[in-house]
């Protein structure tokens, strides 16, 4: 019987040294993407009342889905908090992180993660009840703060206070419901996070929107996008280029309804884009049709926001096309 | 030598090689999966930079500027203020309701075996989750404070108290409200009141019930003998069985203790800043998780074993030689 | 009535400070207890649509209506609606097998067979995946049954470990009986939310890139190795109590180590162990609630998750008040039968002491 288990331990142990699966193989072998999510923020990831998960970074999950198997519905998602989101995408937990996380550089190196892009350009804000009259930021010495651990608001927010040389409080809960309700029970006076956070919110989550407002001051950058583990350089390509080819689109006024006809154009760009002609999908390892996937069963990164995040009031701001006066710019596809 | 010997010998060595070659499996792992996901590991952050607040600090003052390992070690005296707090305040308690459950007043006796029963059979998390939604959801804004005595005041915030200014000439620091809360005297957090509440509820129970068992197993002749001699019930009880219960009940005391110091490591799940709790936020800003728990692991490992050995030491000096076991 | 005077002269008001306590408790409970009950029980708001009627009944009636509307949720989690039969002929089919095993005359190693078909039994409800039970992967289970689950297979697993650990401890071979020690004293000396923690975070990294381990499992593994360690302080307990005699007349017949182990010491030590071992799994049931912390769902973090839709937020007191009831009601039912069994098997030892966690 000593004989047997040691013969085990050795083959689990040649087993464990062999070679490591890429995770575009591993996701193609399991048929179906695993994504990490927010567990409830409105626009960018929440379930609906039927429990059909939408937002701007759900859609980019389904982007990936519809380049890797032609079909945006083969997602699974992962919802997870602030602290335990890089834990599950290092664990191989989950395929890829879309979850409105900032890029900064401590992140993108000694975590252990990839940024692939930007899907929304952000900053942090604060919120106030209307009552407290408080009109700027810099009138909140003493203030008790709501803000989740494990983000960079938490450092951004102690770094803001130190500069002005005022004290505050804070009041650290992780989950997003649990330290919106303290913030509007009136557990803390202020809550800080992105201000697409703020209004989203403040739209979908207080009480009487009307009683609380968000202050002028924008203390910090706050790039939002997806994020890769590290090592992983094939499916680093296939998603980086999924949001690619969704900004793409919109720049080449591609929408999922005009993209049938597309199929048909004489414009070598759009050709190249559709997969008329070339060999764009065989380079990243996909399907050739992989951008027309995207663009007609989940659509262009206008459509995408305008579901999403127009009916919550965002305006497209920083987040709009380059050549319409935002940040939005692709590399060319070809 | 004899073929028994060797025999255990050769299980013993097998055993070994086992247990190492499994130990070298997961730490092979590890180190590649680490690796190749470029995750730094060693303890050189401790000297970076914390960048984030802590809520409540104790004897240490703490800035986002300072270190990791001074945030960890307010954390591990947060940890302290809380079990040590907790420990007196459920020792009184917990013997309050453990004579109570011996009275002869059927009331007392009924109601504190109520509670023990009550209190016992709940888990200690549902317990904090309680106290610390009724301390947030009903209590008022600091604007609209209550205040039950002077100078006290009970809000959302936290319970504010006066505090001794000086001692001669005597004078308080009350608490005023200014801005936003309550400068002045000493404030209690929502976070931490709900976690003594929760520590010292829960753990009192327990200590009831050994301090019950304890009274009980001194011997019926000592009680006999005291009554004999003439003694009142409250003389016998203060100078014949208290003396010889509470050397029976040192062991199971110190494990109580033990276990509410482990216990506060719940503050994580209401946000009180012990160790646990910032160790925490201290791998998810670093992505070091490993680090983060083996530090959680040793400070802990390192208190119960000390307390451990105190007790084993205090148990071989006092414990009496027929009731050693 | 006669009687009921000198009884009341005797319990109520036997010394002065018993007359003085007797009226300081009745003077609390004329203060608290008829608002106590107007909140609980008349005041209180037992059904409703929507949480408007609770809202404006907040600070004087309690809201249940939150409990009626939710307790699908708290007991089933986010299982498919349609399903919830499955998870609710679970939990039915394990409070069976916690009966029958509580019976004494049950006592056989036919026990042992009747639980592995009652798991798999279990196990085959709540996955599905065979015709006519559609499939349900674990990461949709949650409330009550999860928390049974976790306990029960946590204690089922544990439990041979325990007893390997605790033999271990008193083994004569140096080598086994360091590392069983250090093993016992480092789980019992951490607490339970770090090797949650471990579990969760740092299993993942032990295996081999591509293997992934799910996350209940992980936290299921961790609770094992936590349960173990106490068991086996419990089975060391029983295994002392075992009389010197036992040992020689094993001997004295012949048997070899494994032989009297099995068949001698440890039937008597278990027989002892057992009131000790149900305050344990007494104490683990509690245990299980701190899963909510790495975001497991179980019947504490179903009340939790309930409690944060915008409509129902706000009435965390009526949540744990109920969530406490269920744990009280498993919890007192286990330990009443406890104090019953230890009555029965050892009527004249002294009684266990329960030192849970």
């Amino acid at each position: 019987m000593r004989k047997t288990f040691t013969a085990g331990l050795v083959a689990l142990v040649l087993a464990g040294t062999a070679h490591a699966q890429s995770t575009l193989d591993a996701v193609k072998g399991k048929g179906f993407v695993q994504c990490g999510v927010n567990t409830g923020l409105a626009g960018f990831s929440q379930p609906d009342s039927k429990g059909v998960w939408k937002g701007i970074d759900v859609d980019l999950c389904r982007a990936i889905a519809a380049a890797v198997f032609g079909d945006a519905s083969k997602v699974r998602y992962t919802p997870l908090t602030a602290q335990q989101r890089f834990t599950a995408l290092q664990s191989g937990e989950v395929d890829l992180l879309a979850r409105n996380t900032t890029w900064t550089i401590t992140r993108d190196t000694s975590l252990g993660l990839n940024f692939v892009g930007v899907n929304f350009y952000d900053g942090q804000g604060f919120m106030v009840p209307k009552k407290l009259n408080v009109k700027s930021a810099k009138q909140l010495n003493g203030a008790t703060i709501c803000v989740q651990p494990g983000t960079t608001t938490e450092l951004n927010l102690a770094d803001y206070f130190r500069a002005n040389r005022m004290t505050f409080k804070p009041v650290v809960i992780e989950k997003l419901e649990e330290v919106t309700n303290a913030y509007f029970s009136g557990r803390c006076d202020v809550f800080t996070t992105d201000v697409s956070g703020l209004v989203s919110v403040r739209g979908s989550r207080a009480p009487k929107p009307d009683e609380h407002v968000i202050l002028p001051e924008v203390i910090s950058k706050e790039p939002l996008g997806p994020a890769v583990r590290h090592g992983d350089d094939r499916w680093f390509d296939v998603v980086k280029w999924s949001l690619f080819a969704m900004i793409e689109a919109e720049e080449m006024g591609l929408t999922s309804k005009t993209i049938d006809q597309a199929l048909a154009s004489k414009d070598p760009g759009v050709q190249r884009f559709v997969g008329a002609s070339g060999d764009i999908g065989k380079m990243l390892a996909l399907d050739n049709r992989w951008a027309f996937n995207i663009v007609k069963q989940v659509g262009n990164y206008g459509e995408s926001f305008d579901a999403n995040l127009k009916p919550l009031g965002f305006e497209r701001g920083i987040n709009a096309l380059w050549n319409q006066g935002g940040l939005m710019y692709a590399p060319p596809i070809r | 030598m004899n073929p028994r010997r060797l025999r255990a010998a050769l299980f013993q060595a097998g055993l070994a090689a086992a247990v190492a070659l499994v130990a070298w499996y997961f730490v092979s792992n590890t180190a590649a999966n680490l690796e190749s996901r470029r995750i730094a590991s060693g303890f050189a952050f401790l000297s970076r930079e914390a960048g984030f607040e802590i809520g409540e600090t104790t004897f240490v003052a703490y800035g986002a500027a300072d270190t990791y390992l001074r945030a960890l070690a307010v954390g591990v005296l947060n940890t302290f203020r809380v079990a040590g707090i907790g420990v007196v305040a459920a020792t009184l308690l917990g013997a309050l309701l453990g004579l109570a459950r011996l009275s002869p007043n059927w009331l007392l006796a009924k109601l504190a075996a109520g509670y023990v029963e009550v209190i016992r059979n709940i888990p200690l998390l549902v317990q904090l989750f309680f106290w610390y939604a009724i301390i947030t959801e009903n209590l008022p804004g600091p604007r609209d404070a209550l205040q039950p005595f002077a100078g006290v005041f009970l809000s959302n915030r936290g319970i504010a108290l006066p505090v001794v200014a000086s001692w001669l000439p005597f004078s308080l620091e009350i608490p005023r409200l200014e801005g936003f809360n309550f400068a002045g005297g000493a404030v209690l957090t929502p976070e931490f009141a709900a976690l003594i509440a929760g520590l010292v509820f829960y753990t009192a129970a327990f200590i009831a019930e050994i301090v019950r068992a304890g009274v009980l197993a001194v011997s019926r002749g000592q009680v006999d003998a005291a009554n004999a001699l003439g003694l009142t019930r409250r003389a016998a009880l203060r100078y014949v069985v208290l003396p010889q219960a509470l050397r029976l009940v040192v062991p199971p005391m110190t494990s109580q203790y033990l276990n509410l110091t482990k216990n506060s490591s719940l503050a994580v799940a209401i946000g009180y800043p012990d160790l646990v709790s910032i160790a925490n936020t201290t791998m998810n800003q670093t992505g070091q998780a490993i680090e983060g728990i083996a530090i959680i692991m040793a400070v802990y490992l390192t208190i119960s074993l000390s307390i451990s050995a105190l007790m084993n030491w205090y148990n071989r000096r006092v414990a009496m030689k027929g009731l050693r076991r | 009535m006669n009687g009921a005077l000198a009884w009341v002269r005797a319990n109520l008001f036997s010394s002065v400070p018993s007359a003085l306590a007797t009226l300081a408790v009745a003077w609390l409970a004329f203060k608290l207890v008829p608002p106590f009950i107007d909140w609980a029980f008349l005041d209180a708001v037992w059904r409703a649509t929507d949480s408007q009627a609770c809202r404006q009944a907040k600070g004087e009636g309690a809201c249940w209506a939150f409990i009626a509307e939710k307790h699908r949720f708290i007991f089933f989690g986010t299982y498919p609606y349609d399903q919830h039969w499955r998870p609710a002929g679970v939990i039915a089919l394990l409070l069976v097998l916690y009966a029958l095993s509580a019976w004494r005359r049950a006592w056989h190693w036919w026990l042992a067979i009747v639980w592995a078909v009652g798991l798999a039994v279990i196990g085959v409800l709540m996955w599905g995946g065979v015709p006519g039970l559609p499939y349900v992967e674990n990461g949709r289970w949650g409330g009550l049954a999860l928390t049974l689950l976790l306990a029960t297979f946590g204690l089922a697993f544990a439990f041979p470990l325990s007893i390997l650990l605790a033999l271990g401890r008193r083994s004569q071979l140096p080598v086994v009986r360091a590392f069983c020690v250090a093993y016992i004293e480092l789980i019992r000396g951490v607490p339970l939310i770090s090797l949650l923690f471990m579990a969760s975070v740092m299993l993942p990294l032990f295996l081999p890139e591509g293997m992934t381990i799910d996350k209940l499992l992980r936290a299921q593994i961790a609770m094992i190795l936590f349960a173990a360690a106490y068991l086996a302080e419990v089975v060391r307990g029983g295994l002392q109590a075992v009389r010197h005699e036992q040992y020689e007349q094993a001997d004295a017949l012949g048997l070899g180590y494994w032989q009297r182990t099995g068949l001698v010491i440890l039937p008597q030590a278990l027989r002892v162990a057992i009131p000790p071992l149900v305050n344990t799994f007494i104490g683990f049931l509690k245990d299980t609630s701190l899963v909510v912390i790495i975001g497991l769902f179980d019947l504490l973090t179903a009340v939790k998750v309930a409690l944060q839709e915008p409509a129902w937020t706000g009435f965390g007191v009526e949540a744990y008040l109920f969530a406490s009831l269920v744990y009280f009601v498993f919890c007192y039912a286990m330990s009443v039968y406890s104090q019953r069994l230890e009555r029965g098997l050892a009527p004249d030892a002294r009684p266990v002491l329960r030192t849970g966690a």
